[in-house]
């Protein structure tokens, strides 16, 4: 059978492999994103909105937002301070450092939560202490923040990493050799090469600390109106039976992560070349 | 002054200044928030005792759990191994309409909340859902049971292999192929001797890293899975009754065990890794 590509594959073939994937995606990823929104609004428009005014899903909207503001910016200072001391300087143990920082991928979002109860939960190591000084760091705000901080901590870190020892040091070392100050250098020279990657990072970073579901619900005590975040309202409200409430408070994290995917999108095609290597198609 | 000068073996010397403070602030934040409390958790679980650690331990719940977890861990990933390679590819290989769409659209299990996916893969695979009720038209139960855990687990793991071997595909040598076709291998015996080698130290990556976060999964899960102990009972699951029923030990027993197994088996890839791309470079 004659083919005019020597390492291609026929036609026929093709459209069989690409229909494989297709359905595949189909029931694994795409009806289940299209269920989120058909569920919401299966009773109509109407009442979608009223499951979205609802006053304990607005305290979990504003809570979440607060746990990314204060959680989001700790871990890109983090990345940051990180990237800088692990690729501007040469120093013994480097490895370790790096393999330390990627460490929380590697643990389950339950655990993750559970090391923050033994700390300062109630029967804790600090638990008595905090006691006596009227503290609440376990079923309140501070420790929901800690969670969060924990599962996102290497997000950032590791997207300027592989970029910053692309770059090595040489632009930083001509701008302190004509007499620019540290801060200096690092304001105009470094932050403009990387700004790219610090966003992608600060893109996913944030989409998982919104969405972050298994260390909060260990740490957050479900105190309706108080300590619950969107995910955990969408729990509560999935097991009361209130489906149509619990997929409308869920569109919203659903948006965030299409508005999410779209941005990384953009940065992907836009500034391949300033992005990692890794990110390079 | 600072501490590399007097431990100049430690650092190299650079003109870059900042060292001491961006490296002492990594320190400071990593030690609190990951190192400390994770030392805090073995500390825990050792401070029962071996006899009390064994006894939680091999607990049958407890056993059920961690096997459910790693067991049904291991086949998703297996599968995305196999859809993940496929569906690669797919998107480096061929051209279709809406192909850029697709391939962004794999990110998706990284950017879905967990209990978004955990709801939505309920309800789409109860007996009642769209795909369950043909399901179980069909004689099969999928949502609360292992194989819905199974599905989940799927689903978030997917993107780590299709994000593996993406890279090595599109980079991989067509030259070679080609050479191989004009001395006479057909198609299959080309895809099969020359591309898979060479993206085995990828996949195996990939699969490892779906693995891991498989292993650890709640969110997706525990919606679907029907959580009767012994029988759809995830490991983390068990974790959080622990905690709900104030057995601290008991949770840390379990954690423990979950963090050194996870750890050993991520150790034990990376061996098997650099064996592989060894093969793979001497060839």
């Amino acid at each position: 059978m004659p083919r005019t590509d020597p390492i291609g594959e026929s036609r026929l073939i093709q459209w069989v492999l690409i229909g494989i994937s297709l359905t595949f995606l189909a029931f694994i990823v795409f009806l289940p994103l299209t269920l989120v929104f058909v569920e919401a609004l299966r009773k109509g428009f109407g009442v979608y909105l009223a499951a979205l005014k609802d006053a304990e899903t607005w305290a979990a909207l504003r809570l979440t937002l607060t746990v990314a503001a204060i959680s989001v910016p700790l871990n890109a200072l983090f990345g940051i301070c990180a990237a800088w001391s692990v690729t501007k300087h040469n120093f013994a143990g480097k490895n370790l450092l790096l393999s330390l920082i990627d460490l929380p991928f590697s643990v389950s979002p339950v655990i993750s939560g559970l090391i923050y109860v033994l700390l300062f939960g109630a029967q804790g190591w600090f638990g008595p202490w905090l006691r006596s000084h009227h503290v609440e760091i376990i079923f309140a705000v501070p420790g929901i923040v800690l969670a969060t901080t924990f599962v996102t901590f290497p997000f950032v870190a590791r997207e300027l990493i592989p970029l910053m020892q692309a770059q090595g040091t040489e632009e930083e070392e001509a701008s302190l050799s004509l007499g620019a100050s540290g801060l200096h250098t690092f304001w105009h020279v470094t932050l403009p090469n990387i700004k790219w990657a610090l966003l992608y990072g600060v893109l996913l970073c944030n989409a998982r600390a919104m969405g972050e579901f298994g260390a909060v619900s260990v740490v957050s005590g479900h105190v309706r109106g108080l300590t619950n975040t969107l995910p955990l309202q969408i729990e509560i409200l999935y097991n009361e039976y209130n489906f149509t409430a619990a997929f409308a408070v869920a569109t919203l994290l659903a948006s965030l992560a299409l508005v999410t995917l779209v941005l990384k999108t953009i940065l992907e095609w836009r500034y391949a070349d300033q992005l990692a290597a890794s990110h390079k198609h | 002054m600072s501490l590399a000068q007097f431990l100049p073996r430690l650092k190299q010397p650079s003109v870059i200044p900042g060292f001491g403070l961006t490296l002492g602030f990594t320190l400071l934040a990593l030690g609190l928030i990951v190192i400390f409390p994770l030392i805090a958790l073995v500390l825990k679980a050792s401070s029962v005792g071996a006899a009390g650690f064994l006894q939680a331990a091999t607990n049958p719940r407890v056993l059920g759990a961690l096997r459910l977890s790693f067991g049904a861990a291991a086949i998703a990933a297996l599968v995305d191994a196999v859809f993940g390679v496929l569906i690669a590819w797919v998107l480096v290989r061929y051209n279709f309409p809406g192909r850029k769409l697709i391939d962004a659209a794999i990110d998706l299990p990284f950017a879905l909340p967990t209990a978004v996916a955990g709801i939505a893969l309920a309800t789409l695979y109860a007996p009642n859902g769209w795909i369950g009720a043909l399901a179980a038209k069909a004689g099969f139960k999928i949502a609360f049971t292992p194989f819905g855990i199974v599905l989940a687990l799927i689903f978030i793991g997917l993107p780590f292999v299709v994000r593996s071997v993406e890279p090595v595909l599109a980079e991989a040598q067509r030259d070679v192929e080609e050479a191989a076709a004009l001395l006479g291998a057909n198609r299959w015996r080309t895809v099969r001797q020359i591309v898979l080698p060479a993206i085995y130290p990828a996949l195996l990556t990939g699969t490892a890293l779906a693995f891991a976060r498989a292993v650890g999964e709640y969110g997706s899960v525990i919606f679907i899975a029907g959580n009767i102990p012994l029988v759809s009972e995830i490991a983390p699951l068990l974790i959080v009754i622990k905690l709900e029923e104030f057995d601290y030990v008991g949770a840390t027993v379990i954690a423990t065990l979950m963090l050194t197994i996870s750890l050993l088996i991520l150790l034990g890839v990376n061996k098997l890794q650099s064996r592989l791309e060894m093969r793979y470079a001497k060839d």
